[in-house]
């Protein structure tokens, strides 16, 4: 188990590794004066070259990556004008359009979409996953295919029409819900929670359509094999006989699942934090992209990237832990 | 100690029962089946079959694959209900009435009053829990206990099948356990509630020769302890010639014959009995008796003349690297003559499919010697190969899934003809269709699909296809030990049939020690990757040098129980020893 989970963990830090590559060479070595571009369009020439100092962007292409991966690992010092300003352990560079350095940029973005991210989970896990067993378990009865049909509903529906509908509904006909704005969780937790009620509800309905289906089609599986059959010809409850015995296979595919879905959201929850007006990641990296800020775009992209990576390896000894054969291969 | 005689017949006339609902053992059977009918959509599985088994009975259900014998067993248990199969008639077991009981009332019979042992136990035992929460489990739903209670029972359990060092295996997992230990591990689960009835559906069909033994001995001990009644169901005339007291054979979901197991396999009265009796291979029937007998012309002494078509020295062959290295062939020489049939026979993971594929080079030996009419092939580039392979072809086990089902027959059959260069469609159908019709099949069947056939006739589709690239040397990897016995002694007897006109080598690998020797000129047996013992058929069958030989053979089923209470009785001898 041990060596499963070293040679695991070294896997995607290579993973990790090959993503900075990528992402330099993708956007610091592009055709084009990368000084101006990360600058800014009203930068003057004496920034630039300052800039192009900073970057190193005169040395060679390893040198300059080099001094991008030491950031990062070890943390570097940016000379300014007047002085060094040190940029410590995670440093993703500094943006010089809002004149911050990414790392810090990020951070404050990181508890808002981290708040919207974790609580639509643990809702579309929990709604998918009971809608998805539930459909299996009624099999060809009324409940599966109105089931069938919400899911349907719910993977064709955009967030921005679901959220909206949600809107008009709870804040202004019924008007139970303040509108949507985010409090911090260290400022008023109960504030933050109802604030947040509405965005985690529309991302969790959409989301859960697909674990739904998943989790059906799956359970189906398990349901039809041999040692189901054998706990149910030995007197066993269909309850248990589900819970314990055909759900505890079925759930392999949707933890593969969860970990893509947990990791991209952190990047990719644009259009929720967006509609529900959420200061995240997603609307800092829409922001960073429309103005051209080449660092925080890299950083935030790179961050996103380490979520993926990081919960996929959770996932396989999730994997490993329910499944001890795994580990074995 | 419960009793040790078994509760055969019933306890003495206390007059008759008026009411199943009775609990307690009475005169009443144990089951009581009366015209029960199992349809599968428009597929009638089971036709009106009635049968009675006394308590402590023990009756075997036989029949070829189709002949509704599962189904017919899995009725016992309600394990119909749910699945869209239509089940009529009337089924009594151990005083519930299966067909009219409740939900619950299947339950409380399910697992406690009868229970069930299945065919595969690996896929049959949930692979994840351990072995012993999982018997703790079914104990709980039938039994007040607590955790630990349940517990101790599974271990118990488990150490009276005969799994050493129960309590440390009860936490391991199913993947974690042999075959053999896993199929014990199904009994155990099935014993824990003491059941007054075990319905065991083909327990030893995925096992080799030796653990099945050793799972039919068991059986047998289990059932004159416990004095609980036996249905076993099996394909194999000989697993319950070894086991039951009463048999039924059953053909397309009906009763052929019914009787003492002695009376039925030794005096059958019913065609269908004597056709499947007469193709069940038997161990004792010497080849030349009956296959070389019939051509008049003594073949062995021309065999011995010709030189060795195939000349394998020392071949090995490793797999994986590292401390996980295994040889699954290590260091075997053997020859092939012309005409002559080598036998192989093996448990599995013997490394008998590694040699036959080295064989005919599908395998690259790792190293040895490989030499085919005189030239050495071990080591020879494809390039160089390439005018051998024509000559050595080979048949494989399954014939489903050896043919591609997307590809008419006449197509897979051609594929060796277009290989070797023919071009001319007219020539490829004329042969393919003389081919066809060798193998027994019709020249018209080129256009049809693999899934159009039965698997014996798909089994031909295979042999048709070696013999299209005229072979010197075919090897068969298990060529019959997916089809019915009967179909299983029309497909040996083809092999046979065309050995003798082509003259071609052939090496035909099974586990099955009956089948090897109804063929078989020369028999090498295989154990570990080494042959522990080679030598004439009938030598090596009737005057064993190795004990793994010995051991074998006494594993394989009589079909004449008296013949089968004494290699029991020689199996317990030669574990002593």
């Amino acid at each position: 188990m041990t060596g499963f989970l070293l040679r695991r963990l070294g896997g995607a830090v290579l993973v990790l590794l090959a993503l900075t590559v990528v992402l330099y060479a993708v956007f610091y070595v592009a055709p084009g004066d990368v000084a101006q571009i990360a600058c800014g369009p009203r930068c003057s020439p004496a920034q630039v070259a300052q800039v192009t100092e900073q970057l190193r962007l005169d040395d060679p292409v390893y040198v300059q990556y080099a001094h991008f991966l030491q950031g990062i690992v070890a943390g570097r010092d940016f000379s300014t004008g007047t002085g060094a300003e040190h940029c410590a352990m995670p440093c993703l560079g500094v943006s010089y359009q809002s004149d911050q350095q990414v790392t810090q940029l990020i951070l404050a973005k990181l508890p808002v979409t981290g708040s919207l991210v974790i609580g639509a989970f643990a809702g579309w896990l929990v709604l998918g996953v009971g809608t998805g067993v539930l459909s299996a378990w009624r099999r060809g009865r009324l409940t599966e295919r109105v089931l069938t049909w919400l899911t349907l509903a719910g993977s064709a529906t955009p967030v921005f029409v679901i959220g909206l509908l949600l809107i008009i509904l709870f804040c202004s006909t019924l008007q139970w819900l303040p509108a949507p704005s985010y409090v911090p969780f260290t400022e008023d937790p109960e504030q933050w929670a109802w604030g947040l009620l509405l965005p985690w509800t529309s991302l969790a309905l959409i989301e859960s359509a697909k674990y739904a289906r998943l989790t059906r089609s799956a359970m189906l599986e398990t349901l039809a094999e041999d040692h189901v059959r054998t706990f149910r010809a030995y007197g066993v409850g269909e309850r248990a006989v589900i819970g314990r015995h055909a759900l505890r296979g079925a759930v392999a595919p949707v933890i593969a699942l969860s970990a893509l879905d947990f990791g991209t959201m952190f990047g990719g929850a644009v259009l929720t934090e967006s509609l529900f007006g959420i200061p995240g990641i997603g609307r800092e990296l829409v922001h960073a992209v429309k103005v051209v800020d080449l660092p925080v775009v890299v950083g935030m992209v790179l961050v996103t990237g380490f979520f993926v990576v990081l919960a996929n390896a959770v996932a396989d000894l999730l994997y490993a832990l329910a499944d001890r054969r795994v580990a074995l291969s | 100690m419960t009793s040790h005689e078994p509760l055969t017949g019933p306890a003495g006339a206390t007059g008759s029962g008026t009411s199943s609902s009775g609990a307690a053992g009475s005169a009443d059977p144990l089951v009581e089946v009366t015209d029960l009918t199992v349809d599968f959509g428009e597929v009638r599985a089971v036709d009106r079959l009635s049968f009675t088994l006394e308590p402590g009975g023990a009756l075997g259900v036989v029949g070829e694959s189709g002949s509704g014998k599962s189904a017919a067993a899995y009725a016992l248990l309600g394990l119909h209900r749910g699945t869209g199969a239509r089940v009529g008639g009337s089924v009594l077991v151990a005083g519930t009435d299966v067909n009219a009981a409740d939900e619950r009332g299947l339950r409380a019979l399910r697992g406690a009053r009868a229970a069930m042992v299945f065919q595969d136990p690996l896929s049959s035992l949930d692979p994840y829990y351990p072995v012993g929460d999982q018997i703790a489990e079914v104990y709980r739903v039938h039994r007040p206990v607590n955790r630990r209670a349940a517990r101790a029972r599974a271990v118990e359990v488990l150490d009276r099948v005969g799994i050493p060092d129960a309590a440390r295996r009860s936490r391991l997992r199913p993947h974690e356990f042999s075959g053999g230990m896993r199929q014990r591990a199904l009994i155990a689960m099935a014993l824990a509630c003491e059941p007054r009835l075990l319905v065991a559906d083909e327990p030893t069909t995925a096992l080799d020769v030796t653990v099945q033994a050793q799972i039919l001995d068991l059986l047998h001990d289990l059932r004159h302890e416990t004095g609980m009644g036996l249905l076993l169901v099996t394909h194999d005339v000989g697993v319950a010639a070894e086991s039951v007291d009463d048999v039924l054979v059953m053909r397309r979901g009906a009763e052929v014959e019914r009787g003492p197991v002695a009376r039925v396999l030794g005096a059958p009265r019913e065609p269908y009995t004597k056709e499947l009796l007469a193709a069940v291979p038997r161990l004792e029937v010497r080849r030349t008796a009956s296959v070389s007998a019939v051509e008049g012309a003594p073949l062995v002494p021309a065999v011995e003349d010709a030189a060795p078509l195939i000349e394998a020295v020392d071949l090995r062959r490793a797999f994986g690297r590292g401390s996980g290295r295994v040889a699954a062939v290590d260091g075997v020489s053997l020859t092939v003559r012309a005409g002559e049939t080598l036998g192989i026979v093996g448990e599995s993971g013997s490394g008998k499919t590694t040699l036959g594929r080295m064989l005919v080079r599908l395998l690259d030996p790792t190293s040895g010697r490989l030499r085919y009419r005189g030239r050495e092939i071990g080591a020879l580039p494809e390039r160089e190969l390439r005018p051998f392979r024509r000559e050595l072809q080979m048949v494989f086990q399954d014939p489903v899934a050896s043919l591609n089902p997307r590809r008419s027959v006449g197509e897979s059959v051609a594929d060796p003809l277009r290989a070797a260069g023919e071009r001319d469609e007219g020539r490829i159908r004329d042969r393919v269709g003389a081919l066809l019709e060798r193998v027994g099949l019709e020249p018209a069947h080129f256009e049809r699909y693999p899934h159009e056939f039965s698997g014996g006739q798909r089994q031909r589709v295979g042999i048709a296809r070696a013999l299209a690239a005229e072979p010197k040397l075919i090897v068969c990897d298990e060529p019959v030990s997916a089809l019915d016995v009967t179909t299983q002694a029309q497909v040996v007897a083809l092999l046979a049939e065309l050995q003798r006109e082509l003259g071609i080598g052939l090496v035909f690998i099974a586990h099955d020690l009956a089948v090897v020797r109804q063929v078989s000129d020369r028999v090498a047996v295989m154990r570990r990757g080494v042959l522990v013992e080679q030598g004439e058929a009938d030598a090596v069958y009737e005057d064993p040098r190795d004990p793994y030989t010995r051991q074998l053979l006494a594993a394989v089923p009589a079909l004449d129980p008296g013949l089968a209470a004494a290699r029991r009785a020689a199996r317990r001898e030669l574990a002593r020893a």
